[in-house]
C-alpha cells in the first residue's frame, strides 16, 4: 500500500478498503526493514495510532519528519548528540498544521547534524544510504526523509532546506522536492541552521502530493514574523498542466557541456539528459531560452552562500551550551563544562563551519567576508528577479550527476563543478520557490531537474513541474535495488 | 573639586515594566518576587524559538526618541550581539546597532537644576533591545531567574557632555522621571530597573578629551555620584603625582558598593568583539510617519510642564516643585492631595518635609503608603478648623502609620484635640494668672520672657490642647488688666 501516492491512499481510505492503522502498522513495518538498509531514522514511533479518516485528504495518512522538528514528547536530536536526548515540550508550527489535518507521524527521520551537510553521512547515528545503491550517499540533509519517501515508507516527508537539502536528496533518491517560498511555511520549532536560507519544505512522490503537504504546512504565524498569509494559495487545487506559452530559461554557463574541461562521463550523460528534458518541456509548449550569466557572478555563489550560512549558523547554535537541555558537560567552571558539551557534542564538519562563521563576522573581517556575500547575494538575486520579470522560471539539472559512492564522499567536487554542484543555493539567497523533479537515469541510477520560480510565484513554479511530471515517467517511482 | 577638566558620558538601562509580554517573547513581563514564573520557551532559547516584536514596546521607544528630539529611522531592525555568558540563553542579545539605525539618534534634552539654572544634555542614541537573565551570586553558588530575560529594556546614550557628578544625577532623576511619566516603567531602581554606566575622563584642557574610563553596573543614582567622584579623584590623584598618562588606560572598571571603589575590569585590547550582524528572523519594518505623528501626539504631560503648572497656578516654590515633580507617584499624590481641596502649599509642605522623609527612611514608595491622599486630608482639615495645632498634626501624622488607623480615630482615641472653647481657656488662663503674683510682677517689671512661663503654665494645665495663638491673645488681655 505505502507505494501509492496521497491521492490514491485516500480513495482506498474513503472506500473502506484499508483502515489508517493498517496503513500505520504497514508502514511501522517498513520503517523497520528500510532501517536496516538505510539506516534513515532517529526515532520510529512503534506506538503511533491511525486516525479517523474525513474527506481530508491527508487524513489517516503516516508520514515521516525530519529530526530538526521540534515534536512534542517525541525525542528531537537535529541528529546531533548535543541534543540526543532532548525531548521538546512544543510542536513546530508548521507540524501542528499538518497533524491538524489527520496525518500520523510514524517516525523522525536522519539528516545531516542540524542540516549542515549535504551527504547524509554527518548524522550521530550514523550514515544514510541510498536505497537505490546501498554503497551510494542519499546526499542530505534531508536524508533519512528522501531515502525513506523513496524507498516507500510512506508517501512524504518533511524536509528543510538551507542551500538544496530537500532538492538534492529527492533528486538524488528520484523522488519530488519541494522548497515554497521563504515563509510560506512558518519555522516556528524548525532548529535553525542559518534563518535567512532555512525553508520547511516536503519531499513526496509527486508533484501533486507535494502540493497537497504544502498546503497543509502553510500558513502566516504569529510566532514567525517572516511567515505571510497564503490563504489565497490552494497549491492542489489549483494545479494545472496547461503551461503552454510559459517561458522558461536555463543558464549555458551551467548546462553547457564545451565549459567543462574533463567532463566525467557520468556528469556527461546528466547534462544530456538535463537537454532531452528540455525538448520535452518544449513539446509541452514552453519556450526555453538559453541565457547567459557573467561566469564570475556564478562562481561567487558556493563561496556567498558558505559565509552567510556559517555566520548564522555559528550565532543560531550558541544556544546549545549543555545548560538548559542537553547532556551536561564536564568541567570545573560554566566555561569548561560548555566547552566541553561543544566538544564532544559536535561533528568535526560542524566545528569547521563555527570557525568560519566565526572568523568572517570579527569586525576586523565583517566587510571584506560577510558584507561581500551579503552584497554578493543581493546581485545574484537582483539578477535572477530581472530575468523573472520575462520567465517563469529557471530550470537547471540537479547536482553533477547521480549519487556520490558513500567511500569517497570526502572529495571535495572539482572547482570547476562547483557552480553545476550548488546552483541550487540560488533558491534560498532570493527565498524562490523551488522543485526537483526525477528526470531519468544516468547508470541505473535517478537523478533530477530543478525548476526555481519567483518569490510568491510557487503555483507556476508547480504548474510547469506537473506538465512536466506528467510528460515523463519517473512520478511515484520507488527505489528498488540496482546494484 | 577637581582642578582638572571633568568628562562625563552616561549610559542609562531602563527596564520597560509597562507591556504585557516581554520585548521579543509572549513570556510575561511582570515584576515578580518568585524567580522563574514569567519564562516562554523563547526566554529560554529553547530550540527553534523566534523573536517576535512587540509593537507597544516600539511605541514607547518611539515615544522617548521623540521626547529627546532625536532623529527616528525611516525603518527599524534589530541585531544580534552575540557573545557567551549565563545570563544570556541564546548567546546574543537582540539590540540596536549603530547609533544611526537605532530608534533615537542624536537628539538633546534641557535640563534645570535645584537653583534654576539649566544644562543641556547632547543625546548619542536611544536604542531599544532585551534585558538578560538576573545571575544573583551566592556564596559558593549562582542562581539564575529568567522572569528578566527579554524584558524590554531601553538603552539611552548621552556624548560625552557632562561635567559634574551632580548634574549627572539631576540629568538621570529626570529621564526616570520622564519613563514614569510616560507609562514607560515604574523605573525603580529598588527593583533593578534601572542600572546606568559612566564614562569618565579628565584634561588639563577643556578642549581635549583626556582616557576614557568606563564605569559598568551602576545601579543607583547615588552610586553614580559616588563612583564618578570616586573616579575623578583617583584620575585626578594620579595626574597630580605625574602617573595618569602610565596608569590611566582606556579600561572598564565596575563600582563595588561595598568598598566604595571602582575596581579594574578590562582593558581596552580585551574589550568583546560582538560579531552584530542584523538578526534574520526580524523583518525590517517601515516606521510609518502617521504612527509616529500618533505616539507624538499621545505623549502626556512631562515633568517639567507640571513643574511649570505647579508655580504658576498653585503658587509652589521652585524648590518644592522641583522635589515634588521628581517622581511621578510623588506629583500623582500632590494633585490628589489638591483635588481633595488641600492647600496646594499646605501639601507640598506635607511632602517635602514629612512624606519623603518618611518613605526613604521605611524604603516603601509613596503609593505603598498608608498616609494616602484622603487620610492626610483628615490631617490638613483639622488644622484647618483649629482642631489641633500643627505641633498636633505631627502627632497624629506618626500616629496614623504607627498605628495604620483614621487620623479622625487617632485624634479621638488619643483626645488629641485643640481646645476651641475660648471660656474654659479664659478660666484656665484666670486661674493660672491668679498663682502667679510673683512672675506678673516680674513680668511687669520688665521680664517680658516670663510670657513664655505663663504660656508653659496654661499647656501644662490643658495637656497641650490649647490653641496657641489664642492662648497668647488672651494672656495679653488678662495681664494687661492686671
Amino acid at each position: 500500500m505505502m507505494d501509492k501516492t496521497i491521492v490514491e491512499l485516500h480513495e482506498e481510505l474513503k472506500n473502506n478498503k484499508v483502515t489508517s492503522q493498517e496503513l500505520v502498522d504497514e508502514s511501522i513495518k517498513k520503517s523497520h526493514e528500510v532501517q536496516e538498509k538505510c539506516n534513515a531514522f532517529v526515532t520510529i514511533l512503534d506506538d503511533a495510532k491511525g486516525t479517523d479518516v474525513t474527506d481530508d485528504m491527508l487524513s489517516g495518512i503516516p508520514f515521516g519528519i525530519k529530526d530538526n522538528y521540534s515534536t512534542k514528547g517525541i525525542l528531537s536530536t537535529g541528529s546531533s548528540n548535543t541534543l540526543k536526548d532532548y525531548v521538546p515540550f512544543f510542536t513546530a508550527t508548521a507540524i501542528e498544521n499538518l497533524t491538524s489535518h489527520g496525518c500520523v507521524p510514524v517516525n523522525k527521520t536522519a539528516m545531516d547534524e542540524f542540516g549542515m551537510g549535504g551527504t547524509g553521512t554527518t548524522g550521530h547515528t550514523g550514515v544514510q544510504k541510498n536505497p537505490w545503491d546501498l554503497t551510494r550517499m542519499c546526499a542530505g540533509s534531508s536524508s533519512g526523509s528522501a531515502a525513506a519517501v523513496a524507498a516507500g515508507v510512506y508517501p512524504f516527508a518533511t524536509g528543510s532546506d538551507t542551500g538544496d537539502s530537500i532538492r538534492k536528496p529527492a533528486a538524488f533518491c528520484g523522488i519530488v522536492g519541494y522548497k515554497p517560498t521563504y515563509g510560506m511555511i512558518s519555522r516556528y520549532g524548525l532548529f535553525p541552521f542559518a534563518s535567512s536560507l532555512d525553508t520547511c519544505g516536503v519531499l513526496a512522490r509527486s508533484v501533486e502530493d507535494a502540493a497537497i503537504v504544502v498546503d497543509a504546512m502553510k500558513g502566516k504565524d504569529n510566532k514567525d514574523m517572516t511567515s505571510w498569509d497564503s490563504s489565497n494559495i490552494n497549491l492542489y487545487k489549483d494545479l494545472s498542466k496547461d503551461v503552454k506559452g510559459k517561458k522558461l530559461f536555463y543558464i549555458k554557463e551551467i548546462v553547457d557541456k564545451n565549459n567543462y574541461k574533463n567532463l566525467p562521463k557520468e556528469n556527461e550523460e546528466h547534462l544530456d539528459n538535463f537537454m532531452k528534458t528540455i525538448d520535452k518541456v518544449k513539446e509541452l509548449g514552453i519556450e526555453v531560452d538559453e541565457v547567459s550569466i557573467n561566469q564570475d557572478l556564478l562562481n561567487a555563489i558556493p563561496s556567498t552562500y558558505v559565509v552567510i550560512s556559517c555566520a548564522e549558523a555559528t550565532s543560531n547554535m550558541s544556544n546549545l551550551t549543555g545548560f538548559i537541555f542537553g547532556p551536561r558537560g564536564d568541567g570545573e567552571s560554566y566555561q569548561a563544562q560548555m566547552k566541553d558539551h561543544r566538544t564532544k557534542g559536535f561533528s568535526s564538519l560542524i566545528k569547521r563551519r563555527f570557525i568560519i562563521g566565526s572568523y568572517v563576522l570579527q569586525a576586523v573581517n565583517q566587510d571584506r567576508y560577510f558584507k561581500n556575500a551579503q552584497r554578493a547575494r543581493r546581485l545574484i538575486v537582483d539578477k535572477m528577479k530581472e530575468l523573472f520579470t520575462s520567465y517563469d522560471g529557471l530550470i537547471l539539472p540537479v547536482g553533477t550527476g547521480p549519487a556520490s559512492k558513500l567511500d569517497n564522499h570526502d572529495m571535495v567536487s572539482d572547482d570547476e563543478l562547483s557552480v553545476l554542484d550548488e546552483h541550487l543555493q540560488i533558491g534560498n539567497f532570493g527565498g524562490f520557490p523551488s522543485i526537483t523533479i526525477p528526470n531519468g537515469f544516468v547508470d541505473g541510477l535517478p537523478v533530477g531537474v530543478n525548476i526555481t520560480g519567483n518569490c510568491y510565484d510557487d503555483q507556476n513554479v508547480l504548474n510547469i513541474a506537473y506538465a512536466l511530471e506528467s510528460s515523463m515517467d519517473y512520478k511515484n517511482q520507488i527505489a528498488k535495488e540496482v546494484k | 573639586m577637581s582642578k582638572y577638566y571633568v568628562t562625563i558620558g552616561l549610559e542609562m538601562h531602563c527596564e520597560g515594566s509597562e507591556t504585557n509580554s516581554k520585548v521579543f517573547s509572549s513570556g510575561r513581563n511582570e515584576y515578580n518576587d518568585e524567580p522563574n514564573v514569567n519564562v516562554s520557551p523563547v526566554d529560554m532559547a529553547f530550540p527553534g524559538i523566534l523573536p517576535v516584536v512587540n509593537k507597544k514596546a516600539v511605541e514607547q521607544s518611539i515615544m522617548m526618541a521623540s521626547i529627546l528630539h532625536a532623529r527616528i529611522p525611516e525603518y527599524m531592525y534589530f541585531e544580534r550581539k552575540n557573545y557567551y555568558y549565563p545570563d544570556l540563553p541564546k548567546g546574543f542579545q537582540l539590540t540596536q546597532n549603530p547609533p544611526e539605525e537605532c530608534v533615537g539618534n542624536g537628539g538633546y534634552i534641557d535640563i534645570e537644576r535645584e537653583d534654576g539654572s539649566t544644562f543641556r544634555v547632547d543625546i548619542d542614541n536611544l536604542h531599544l533591545e532585551e534585558d538578560a537573565a538576573q545571575l544573583t551570586h551566592l556564596y559558593d553558588t549562582s542562581t539564575i531567574n529568567y522572569n528578566r530575560a527579554g524584558v524590554p529594556l531601553f538603552e539611552l546614550v548621552t556624548t560625552p557632555c557632562l561635567h559634574s557628578a551632580d548634574d549627572a544625577v539631576t540629568y538621570l532623576e529626570y529621564i526616570r522621571a520622564i519613563y514614569q511619566y510616560c507609562g514607560i516603567s515604574t523605573a525603580d531602581s529598588k527593583k533593578g530597573q534601572i542600572r546606568c554606566d559612566v564614562n569618565v575622563s579628565i584634561s588639563d584642557d577643556p578642549n581635549t578629551l583626556g582616557t576614557k574610563v568606563e564605569i559598568k553596573n551602576v545601579n543607583s543614582f547615588s552610586g553614580v555620584r559616588d563612583a564618578i567622584n570616586y573616579e575623578i579623584q583617583r584620575q585626578s590623584d594620579l595626574k597630580d603625582d605625574g602617573r595618569y598618562d602610565e596608569e590611566v588606560e582606556q579600561e572598564t572598571r565596575r563600582w563595588d558598593e561595598a568598598s566604595m571603589k571602582t575596581v579594574h575590569m578590562r582593558s581596552k585590547v580585551d574589550a568583546i568583539d560582538y560579531k552584530y550582524f542584523v538578526e534574520p528572523n526580524i523583518p525590517r519594518f517601515k516606521i510609518d510617519e502617521e504612527w509616529v505623528k500618533e505616539i507624538q501626539a499621545s505623549i502626556p504631560e512631562l515633568p517639567y510642564e507640571r513643574k511649570e503648572k505647579y508655580m504658576s497656578e498653585l503658587g509652589l516654590s521652585a524648590y518644592d516643585a522641583g522635589i515634588i515633580i521628581k517622581e511621578k507617584p510623588t506629583a500623582d499624590y500632590f494633585e490628589e492631595c489638591v483635588k481633595l481641596g488641600m492647600d496646594p502649599k499646605t501639601a507640598a509642605n506635607w511632602i517635602c518635609t514629612q512624606i519623603l522623609g518618611y518613605i526613604y527612611q521605611e524604603e516603601i514608595g509613596i503609593d505603598e503608603l498608608y498616609l494616602t491622599p484622603s487620610r492626610l486630608n483628615q490631617i490638613t482639615e483639622a488644622v484647618k478648623k483649629g482642631e489641633i495645632s500643627s505641633k498636633q498634626a505631627k502627632e497624629v501624622f506618626a500616629k496614623t502609620l504607627e498605628e495604620k488607623d483614621e487620623p479622625n480615630n487617632i485624634m479621638e482615641k488619643y483626645g488629641i484635640k485643640q481646645m476651641s472653647d475660648d471660656g474654659a481657656l479664659l478660666d484656665i488662663v484666670i486661674k493660672v494668672l491668679d498663682n502667679s503674683e510673683s512672675q506678673i510682677n516680674q513680668y511687669k517689671d520688665g521680664q517680658t520672657n516670663l510670657f513664655n512661663y505663663f504660656v508653659g503654665q496654661v499647656m501644662k494645665e490643658t495637656k497641650g490642647q490649647a490653641n496657641p495663638v489664642k492662648l497668647k491673645e488672651m494672656l495679653d488681655q488678662e495681664l494687661a488688666k492686671r
